[in-house]
């Protein structure tokens, strides 16, 4: 098990390194994100109908909806700013959203609305992607082998919960916001928003299973201010 | 048989329009559905390129198809959900305006009147509208193309709820799939006013002397189609509408309760999705039988010509006729066995598709008899009848597979079914039209094919056509599913050597089909002035001028005497026609 | 141009059948216990057609051999009719083909019968299957011997509840083995029930020479028994949808023992 949850994170912080940010003025906001209650266990993921992805990975892996950590820590929440900014600023770097060996690379990938998204297909086999949007307009396009990056925008702050039903365990969220001022937790749990103006902001958790919760913070000026999340967590 | 209606007569129209586009004649008529059918099968030849060409190099990018379709084939490479849609177009383009349109609708429209001595239709005006109709329900498809959504991609089928549910389905479900419901509910109109008109033609409109007993062979059975025709469109029109209505109106008649699709219960009860496939069928299967009857009457009328010797057993083959006819409403279960209807339903249907082949294996007997004894002139359009014959064969022994429950359920869904109705359908059908063309194309157009373009055209082709539908079986046999756009699975790996191959063929065949395109429109401009009668033929649309004047017969009806296909007598003239006193 | 046609027609005949009766393309094996009866239904289907195929097409050729003017000159030679005109053709194709009918049906009815209109044996491995676009999943009942009710409104491929399942309050749920491939014992009977949530699909495995529809609304049960083990492919023949053509699962047919241990195996890792 500790193998099996070692190599689930060895992967996904691989693949999920950041573009690296430059040292922006201002505040910031660091935290964590833990849960009370129990969390439903990771499930085995079974590949077998599609060798190949079983083939990339030499244990299995397990479901991504509810990762938690030591320290009750819960991993994939996003934490963003959800009221209180003067003036929205416009993200324009590129996300990027990989498919590779049957998962989505990073199972959450955090956006504000029109920043460029670009989703890649790494495997030796078709996809199909399908954001099961319902503000934003839902599409589902393959992309075998050999098709080039899918580039989209979305509009409408929403999560959006993305599958492939191709291979019917692959599922992720795209997490649209308003807010430029967003961050997905890691293995620990932490976060930390950054570059932020003096003001009262409204921060929000939002985790697919654990649910939602906010808090205010108000900020004077460039300093760092702790924000600390406890999401319940059932067992089913 | 003496009763002659009153003949419709209609004065030559003066406008240009109204001579050559918005024409009540029928043989302007004819020659647009004949047109329109053209059309439609270079269109869905090109798909099946497109499908022939994916299923042997699937990675491989398709030279500037990414810019036609940037969704569907994004950099030209094709998507799985592409390669259905280009299917499903294919499929209902070929079986809906090409093998019901041509050779039925188009040469029938021409053909018929003057073959009972008719100056016209009996609804001349009902007979424009069922053109413009069909028409319609094309660009309504073709429109599919076009919308955000991609065009359908449940298959020509259209199984329920796939094809009912709407978006949640997946790509295809969209507005491409409504468009793909309408115009089929469009196209059964047109046919059911087609089939009217071609039924009150043949029983009202004959000549003096036009006793059914010497009704030619191709009216015969252009009669007998329309009258498939009016109860299976009949049945596939209220279906079309039942669907819309569960796309648009929230409806549930074909889909049941409790449906997760893409992780979203769908609002709908009470639905069955085998009522879709029963009323489908209903049609589905006579449709095959409007498909290719009519080709059954243009080798039975051609063959004689050729052969310079009367049909074998005419009352017998119109008597086989009737049986097919009657049988083909009582098969349509065998499209069903492993549907989840009652097992035991299985041997009912069963029983009668397999009866279904005496008459259709006493017609091929009898054209192959109607050879024997025969002075046997080959030109392009005898080749082609005679390549009929052995298409059909071949096609039609491979539903003895099918017929059955219990090798059915090896089979079923499997390429053996696409080899099936490939040869039976498509490829006899297509070379019943083929014969038609350059038997009939002389008295249309009043000029002569090339002859020599024709011969290559048949023997490429006919070639050709062995070479891409023989290994189907073959591939069907080794359990290579059907409605694929890739092969993955393991057991499939052998078999892609030999789907190049027949890719190979497939696009070798295609192009051959350019020298029938070239020969027609060259023949139509340039080709030799026609005599009346190039072929010595003995029907009423041989007694008359090529191509015929707007009444067909220059004002006085011939009056008949004959019976349709008096050959082989002594003398230099070997042959009575019809009108001959 | 006539004798080419007829040897063309031949070859095309002869080569064409004789890839047939090599079986250079063939059914793969046959691991289950009703697979030879419809092997053997179709071998004696192939033969009957056959035989008429060829006799068909090499008539069809001699006759046009035999009968087509040569070199455009016109034949002066007096037709014959077909000796005993059409009677024979009747006689003929109503025997031949009456007689094959009645045969095949006889035979082959027994054989549909044997599969689809017989209940399963009793003590057979119960199973159900379910399929979704566009994978299999198979579920074992577990230690307790009993299936949890199946909500659709609980279907969730996110959380991998692809039946449906309650745990949270039936009890019977808790134990259920899911898994993506279909496990089944050897020389034992075992009766699928096959459920789909979405669209139509089907459920075909060559080698079991098994086919049957899944059907939205309808519970269809179907058995059979595998005599082989070994590891096979479970794949869709229904069109269903973009991903159809990659719908499949594997089917383990694994030795008695083997597959109690996998049970075993399955139940402990819940």
């Amino acid at each position: 098990m500790i193998a099996r949850f070692t190599t689930l994170v060895a992967l996904v912080v691989v693949a999920s390194v950041p573009a690296p940010r430059h040292r922006i003025a201002g505040a910031t906001i660091s935290g964590k994100v833990t849960f009370t209650g129990t969390p439903p266990k990771a499930k085995p993921i079974d590949m077998s109908k599609e060798p190949n992805c079983v083939t990339q990975h030499p244990t299995p892996v397990t479901t991504q909806d509810a990762v938690t950590g030591p320290g009750n820590s819960v991993r994939y929440a996003v934490v963003y700013i959800a009221a209180g900014e003067q003036s929205v600023a416009q993200g324009t770097d590129t996300v990027r959203y990989d498919q590779k060996g049957c998962l989505y690379i990073p199972h959450v990938a955090a956006m504000q609305v029109h920043q460029p998204l670009v989703i890649y297909n790494d495997d030796p086999h078709s996809h199909n992607i399908h954001p099961l949007a319902r503000v934003n307009p839902e599409w589902n396009k393959s992309q075998p082998k050999g098709a080039p990056p899918i580039r989209t925008t979305w509009d409408q702050p929403e999560f959006i919960a993305v599958k492939c039903n191709v291979h019917p365990w692959m599922h992720g969220y795209f997490a649209v916001l308003a807010t430029a001022h967003s961050a997905v937790t890691d293995s620990s749990g932490a976060f930390s928003l950054e570059g932020l103006p003096p003001g009262t902001y409204t921060v929000t958790a939002w985790h697919e299973r654990f649910g939602t919760q906010s808090q205010q913070v108000t900020i004077a000026g460039s300093e760092t201010k702790s924000a600390n999340f406890v999401l319940t967590a059932r067992p089913y | 048989m003496t009763h002659v209606a009153t003949p419709h007569t209609h004065a030559p129209p003066q406008s240009w329009l109204r001579r050559h586009v918005f024409s009540v004649d029928h043989k302007v008529i004819g020659r647009q559905y004949l047109d329109l059918a053209l059309v439609a099968v270079f269109t869905g030849m090109l798909l099946s390129w497109l499908m022939r060409f994916h299923l042997g190099w699937p990675d491989t990018a398709v030279p500037g198809l990414g810019k036609l379709a940037p969704t569907g084939a994004a950099g030209g490479v094709i998507t799985p959900e592409y390669y259905l849609e280009l299917m499903t177009m294919h499929g209902t383009i070929m079986v809906f305006f090409v093998l019901t349109t041509a050779p039925f609708a188009g040469f029938g429209n021409f053909l018929l009147p003057i073959q009972v001595g008719a100056e016209d239709m009996a609804f001349p005006r009902i007979n424009m509208m069922s053109f413009w109709v069909t028409l319609l329900a094309f660009l309504v498809l073709i429109a599919a193309f076009f919308v955000g959504d991609g065009p359908p991609l449940s298959g020509w089928t259209a199984y329920a709820p796939l094809s009912a549910v709407g978006k949640d389905a997946g790509p295809g479900q969209g507005s491409g799939q409504t468009l793909w419901a309408i115009s089929i509910l469009i196209f059964c109109v047109a046919q059911l006013l087609g089939a009217l008109n071609f039924i009150a033609t043949t029983l009202d409109l004959r000549t003096k002397g036009m006793s059914l007993a010497r009704l030619p062979f191709a009216t015969w059975a252009w009669f007998i189609t329309a009258v498939i025709a009016l109860v299976a469109f009949a049945v596939l029109m209220p279906a079309c509408i039942l669907l819309i209505l569960d796309r648009v109106a929230g409806t549930s008649f074909f889909i049941p309760a409790g449906l997760v699709i893409s992780d979203r219960l769908q609002p709908h009860m009470g639905g069955s999705p085998l009522l879709w496939q029963h009323l489908f069928w209903f049609f589905g299967h006579p449709e095959v039988y409007i498909a290719i009857l009519p080709g059954f009457g243009i080798v039975s009328q051609i063959l004689p010509v050729f052969a310079r010797k009367p049909l074998l057993g005419p009352r017998v083959f119109v008597t086989c006729l009737v049986a097919i006819a009657f049988l083909s409403y009582t098969v349509w279960g065998h499209h069903m066995f492993l549907s989840g209807m009652n097992p035991f339903s299985a041997t009912l249907f069963s029983v009668p598709t397999l009866v279904i082949t005496i008459p259709a294996a006493i017609i091929t007997l009898l054209w192959i008899g109607t050879v024997y004894g025969a002075r046997l002139r080959l030109t392009s359009a005898s080749l082609f009848a005679l390549g009929f014959v052995s298409v059909f064969v071949s096609g039609g022994l491979s539903g003895f597979f099918l017929a059955q429950p219990s090798t059915d359920i090896y089979l079923h869904g499997t390429y053996f079914v696409v080899a099936h109705f490939h040869f039976v359908m498509g490829v006899a059908a297509m070379f019943g039209i083929f014969a038609g063309t350059y038997f009939w194309f002389p008295k249309m157009f009043g000029r002569m094919m090339s002859e020599t373009l024709g011969k290559w055209h048949f023997w490429l082709t006919f070639i050709g056509v062995y070479a891409i539908f023989m290994p189907m079986h073959y591939l069907g046999l080794a359990g290579n599913v059907r409605r694929y756009s890739a092969f993955t699975d393991d057991y499939l790996q052998p078999l892609i050597p030999l789907h190049r191959f027949i890719t190979i063929a497939a696009l070798f065949t295609g192009a051959v089909q350019l020298i029938f395109l070239y020969n027609l429109i060259r023949s139509r401009v340039r080709g030799p002035k026609a005599p009346d009668n190039p072929w010595e033929a003995t029907t009423l649309e041989w007694s008359t001028s090529s191509p015929p004047p707007h009444d067909n017969f220059g004002g006085r009806r011939p009056v008949v005497s004959h019976g349709p296909d008096e050959y082989g007598a002594p003398g230099p003239r070997d042959y009575v026609m019809q009108a001959d006193s | 141009m006539g004798r080419l046609f007829a040897v063309t027609v031949t070859v095309i005949a002869l080569v064409s059948a004789a890839i047939f009766a090599l079986h250079t393309w063939w059914l793969p094996i046959d691991i289950s216990a009703h697979g030879r009866r419809i092997d053997s239904q179709l071998n004696e289907t192939m033969i009957v057609a056959g035989i008429l195929f060829v006799a068909a097409q090499l008539a069809l050729a001699f006759f046009v051999w035999r009968f087509s003017e040569r070199g455009g000159v016109r034949s002066t030679r007096p037709i014959k009719p077909f000796p005993g005109g059409a009677a024979p053709m009747v006689v003929i194709a109503t025997i031949l083909v009456g007689i094959e009918i009645l045969v095949l049906t006889f035979v082959g009815s027994k054989v549909w019968a044997s599969v689809y209109q017989t209940p399963a044996p009793a003590g057979a491995l119960q199973i159900d299957v379910l399929a979704e676009q566009f994978a299999f999943y198979a579920r074992y009942a577990g230690p307790d011997g009993k299936f949890g009710g199946m909500h659709p409104d609980l279907m969730n491929d996110a959380t991998q509840n692809f039946f449906g399942l309650d745990p949270a309050n039936d009890t019977t749920a808790r134990d259920d083995i899911v898994v993506g491939s279909l496990v089944i014992p050897v020389d034992q009977a075992v009766e699928l029930r096959l459920h789909t949530k979405d669209v139509g699909h089907s459920f075909y495995v060559p080698e079991l020479r098994i086919q049957q529809d899944f059907v939205p609304g309808m519970v269809i049960p179907l058995h059979f028994t595998a005599t082989k083990t070994g590891k096979y492919e479970l794949v869709c023949t229904q069109l269903c949808g973009l991903g159809h053509y990659n719908m499949r699962a594997y089917v383990e047919v694994k030795s008695q023992a083997e597959f109690a241990q996998w049970l075993k195996a399955q139940a402990a890792a819940l």
